[in-house]
């Protein structure tokens, strides 16, 4: 029998030991900075800068953290000659002083106990903390096998954490940017391409003629990279056509903006298919050297006419070919923009496929303004032994299914610890780092039933993100301007590298992820595979091994390389072997229709809202990154709650006022737990309501984020699962509004 | 020599990165700001436009606060910059209440505060200022109007722009790119 796991609020009964302040003046990290001899020509005697790169969201953009004469930390900008950002970084890597300024951080290691038959967290040394966990993982592993130890993760903590894990003997690790992200845009390239989009994509708008975006709201978020190259390209005259059933800020910054009606994106792409083959407006001396299936697809797109996909989409046929002229107009300098949040539906990958095949019938995959080829330096590895072969691989938490997914499916792991789970690979611990589960994948109440089952729970964080009031420790990580990481190797125009170093000490008792891992390895008895002194002695032999130094990177912050021999683009009558089973780029593909998926993209129709409830669809705002974010003192000032888009006709036909609260309840009488603002706007369609994710914390200690809007994952109960790849398709719930509540969860406690 | 600045609505996403570097390069308080975000929609669905505008003080040519400053605090500066000196002003809000624009706020320290086109501590130094310098979308642009070579210039010439609320006859120096 396991005790309920209650969720506690961080705070506590004892005081183990007591939060070191630090930072003191006395300590200056960091070279001064005389004249202007840096890039952003910032001076004065006394700054003093230290390189970073940003941890607020996954772009990572490199920046210089600026300090005053105290010591203390001033603002961050971006580096000038990093590729990501070009010396500009967004309004959360702006902001991202936020994060270490904020005084709600986790500051001290805690250990779930009970006192008087209550649970509670106490204060505890790291070594103690550290000690409990190993003891806890060797139980697990001795009992279930390592790999029954699961570890979820998101940002740069990943990597140290995964090297602890793997020589444990377990490779059951998993992020949510792939099964609730990108997931089936990667597998839908790869099917197609035979290679991926990668982060930064590979998008080349800075030269782009014509860009298409279908559901993807750039400049609400703030892609840094990919806002700054659509502003260029506005500059330069490109048309933009986006396909949005909300008038998004990017809609509104288009020539074309096609109001869709949610969920028949597939029969768009389709028709858009038809109407360049049709007129035989698609590059067909591309089609001819470099593809095979055009006759299959041909003959699969004949019925999908303009007039067809009127019937579905609502969009007029002669703006469905006016666009498409538009993008054979602009060939191959066109890019229907792949997205970056792409789990929706549940035929995700099909989607992506049909976004793949209109690419390379514009012929734009491999050429200029279309998508480049990136390339990436290859970082040795320091010297460790092998790690052991885990005797489960991770796809066994989900045998069988999901064929397709080229990395770990975060959800599969998550049903393998439910408690009547009787595959393969059944998982009884979880280390998550930097990712709110409770956030991250949808349907709140399935994970905490997975997390009620697990044996151990252990949340690496800076912040009290839900989650940790379920664990059974908590580790406080350090923010990432307290820190080395490792390097910052990305596949961009030019190979490139980027150093994050600490600007300053660790605030309170926190530590880095390299830290927390090293020593959690030397617990397990692991620690050959850590045979570094410190992450100074690990990053200058990886630096040295490519003619750099950790000195050169302190001064530099990003080292761009030469392309080795590529050009970024194929070179006219180049033959290409592409990296797919026939080694052409596969309009049909042989290996979807061999695992016994359709070789070719159908639209098939999905569920529409009951009356009287709306299709929730959820989005971002340029200020905030998930839900990680939403105490950041700097941010929540922009914007310190999610406000409900609805439809002046839908306002009328509730009464709903502008400025006024709600709850939501969805289909399956799942019920938010705050309410939300109403905001009354024509930029949204009659069928849909629409909030940005990321808000609706329920953790008291997160005091500017804490019932602060609605967590639209409590209503997410409906998951639609991509069969190609385990994408958690997220948008096929439905709410409507309760007028009339009491705003209970706020008075829960004292 | 008079500064001035443009922001293009067409390239404005309204991120509102220009608030946050202002706030970190100027130790602006938390909860106050010297440049914030308009967005302004019009029309029905699905016929719709947006505006969206950066906006700060328009450090007008003629402008209501520097007149009706009772110690002198409010002041033209170098390039016709409308300045406020702490050491002078007294808190007494007269500035904040002629503003048309509402660009000022009452600084908890006991000075009213607002946007100074970070004349002293980047401008003179030859940098933008810091909402220009950070802006992922390149939208804005600064300089000297009496320079024709200036980027302000230079875009004012080719573009279409338009001021706010000219009728207040402040002559603001802050144009939007229309």
């Amino acid at each position: 029998m396991k005790t309920r796991r209650d969720f506690i609020k961080i705070s506590t009964l004892g005081l183990g030991a007591t939060a070191i302040a630090s930072g003191t003046a006395g300590v200056l990290f960091g070279s001064p900075i005389f004249g202007n001899k840096n890039g952003t020509g910032e001076s004065g005697p006394l700054l003093r800068r230290t390189p970073t790169y940003c941890e607020i969201c996954f772009w990572q953009c490199a920046g210089w953290v600026y300090k005053d004469e105290t010591g203390a930390i001033k603002k961050i900008t971006g580096n000038e000659g990093d590729q990501h950002c070009n010396g500009r970084f967004c309004p959360r890597g702006t902001g991202g002083i936020g994060q270490y300024f904020d005084e709600d951080r986790l500051k001290t290691p805690l250990i779930r106990t009970k006192v008087d038959g209550k649970e509670t967290f106490r204060e505890a040394s790291w070594d103690e903390a550290l000690d409990l966990i190993a003891k806890k993982m060797k139980e697990i592993a001795g009992k279930d096998g390592p790999e029954s130890v699961a570890m979820f993760t998101h940002g740069s903590g990943g990597a140290h954490f995964s090297q602890m894990l793997k020589a444990f003997g377990s490779a059951s690790i998993a992020a949510p940017s792939f099964a609730q992200c990108r997931g089936p845009r990667e597998v839908g390239f790869l099917t197609t391409f035979g290679d991926i989009i990668y982060s930064p994509e590979r998008v080349d708008i800075r030269d782009t003629r014509c860009m298409v975006l279908i559901g993807s709201h750039l400049g609400e978020n703030m892609h840094n990279g990919q806002v700054q190259e659509m502003s260029d390209a506005i500059d330069k005259g490109a048309t933009i056509i986006t396909v949005d059933p909300r008038f998004s800020t990017a809609a509104s910054k288009s020539k074309y903006w096609l109001p869709i009606k949610p969920a028949t994106d597939l029969a768009l792409l389709l028709s858009w298919i038809n109407v360049l083959i049709e007129n035989s407006w698609y590059d067909k001396e591309y089609v001819e050297r470099h593809t095979q299936g055009f006759d299959q697809l041909k003959e699969h797109v004949k019925t999908f006419t303009p007039e067809w996909a009127y019937g579905i989409t609502a969009i007029d046929p002669n703006i469905i070919r006016e666009t498409a002229r538009e993008m054979h107009d602009a060939s191959p300098s066109v890019i229907v923009n792949p997205g970056r949040h792409v789990t929706w539906y549940g035929d995700d990958t099909q989607r992506m496929r049909a976004v793949a095949i209109l690419t390379a019938l514009l012929g734009s995959w491999g050429r200029r303004g279309g998508y480049y080829k990136p390339e990436k330096l290859h970082l040795p590895i320091f010297p460790v032994p092998a790690f052991p072969m885990p005797k489960k691989t991770p796809e066994l938490a989900y045998e069988g299914k999901y064929k397709f997914a080229n990395e770990v499916v975060a959800n599969g792991l998550c049903d393998a610890t439910l408690p009547n789970f009787d595959g393969s690979l059944k998982i009884k611990a979880w280390i998550v780092n930097g990712t709110n589960l409770l956030a991250a994948l949808p349907n709140q109440a399935n994970t905490l039933k997975a997390i009620e089952s697990l044996e151990l729970l252990v949340v690496v964080d800076t912040m009290p993100v839900e989650l940790t009031g379920y664990a059974d420790v908590v580790l406080p990580e350090c923010t990432y301007l307290e820190r080395y990481d490792m390097l910052r190797n990305s596949g961009h125009r030019k190979p490139n590298l980027a150093l994050r170093m600490p600007a300053a000490e660790p605030k309170y008792n926190t530590k880095p992820a390299s830290w927390i891992a090293k020593e959690l390895a030397g617990k397990l008895g692991l620690f050959d595979w850590f045979p570094w002194k410190n992450m100074e002695e690990l990053l200058d032999w990886q630096l040295k091994q490519l003619g750099s130094s950790l000195d050169e990177m302190k001064r530099v912050g990003v080292k761009n390389y030469p392309r080795e021999a590529d050009d970024l683009y194929f070179k006219p009558d180049e033959e290409v072997t592409f990296n797919t089973s026939s080694g052409k780029i596969e309009l049909y593909s042989t290996d979807m229709v061999n695992e016994g998926f359709s070789p070719l993209p159908e639209y098939t129709p999905h569920e529409e809202p009951p009356e009287g409830y709306y299709r929730l669809n959820y989005g971002r705002a340029p200020m905030h990154t998930f839900s990680r974010t939403a105490n950041n003192p700097n941010l929540t000032a922009l914007m310190n709650e999610n406000v409900l888009w609805v439809n002046p006709k839908v306002a009328k036909l509730w009464g709903l006022k502008a400025g006024q609260r709600v709850k939501l309840k969805n289909q399956d009488e799942a019920t938010s737990t705050f309410s939300i603002k109403v905001r009354i706007t024509e930029r949204i369609r009659w069928d849909s309501v629409y909030m940005v994710h990321g808000f609706g914390h329920n953790n008291k200690k997160l005091t500017r984020a804490h019932g602060r809007g609605i967590n639209d994952t409590e209503l997410i109960t409906r998951v639609n699962i991509d069969p190609v790849m385990g994408g958690t398709g997220m948008r096929g719930n439905f709410v409507t509004f309760i007028t009339d509540f009491k705003e209970e969860g706020k008075e829960a406690e004292a | 020599m008079r500064y001035a600045m443009a922001v293009d609505t067409k390239k404005c996403v309204g991120c509102s990165d220009c608030v946050v570097a202002c706030q970190t390069e100027n130790n602006v308080p938390i909860g106050f700001c010297r440049d914030w975000v308009v967005e302004i929609t019009d029309g029905t669905y699905p016929k719709l436009e947006i505006e969206i505008r950066s906006e700060r003080c328009n450090h007008c040519d003629n402008s209501p606060c520097v007149r009706c400053c009772p110690t002198g605090a409010s002041h033209y500066a170098e390039g016709g910059v409308v300045l406020v000196a702490p050491n002078k002003c007294i808190g007494c809000g007269a500035c904040i209440a002629s503003c048309p624009y509402g660009a000022r706020y009452p600084h908890p320290d006991g000075y009213v505060d607002k946007c100074t086109f970070c004349l002293n501590n980047r401008v003179e130094k030859g940098l933008n200022p810091a909402c220009v310098s950070v802006c992922p979308t390149k939208c804005m642009y600064f300089g000297d109007l009496y320079d024709p070579n200036s980027p302000v210039s230079k875009v004012l010439k080719t573009r279409k722009f338009k001021t706010l609320i000219p009728e207040a006859g402040t002559k603001p120096q802050l144009y939007f790119l229309i």
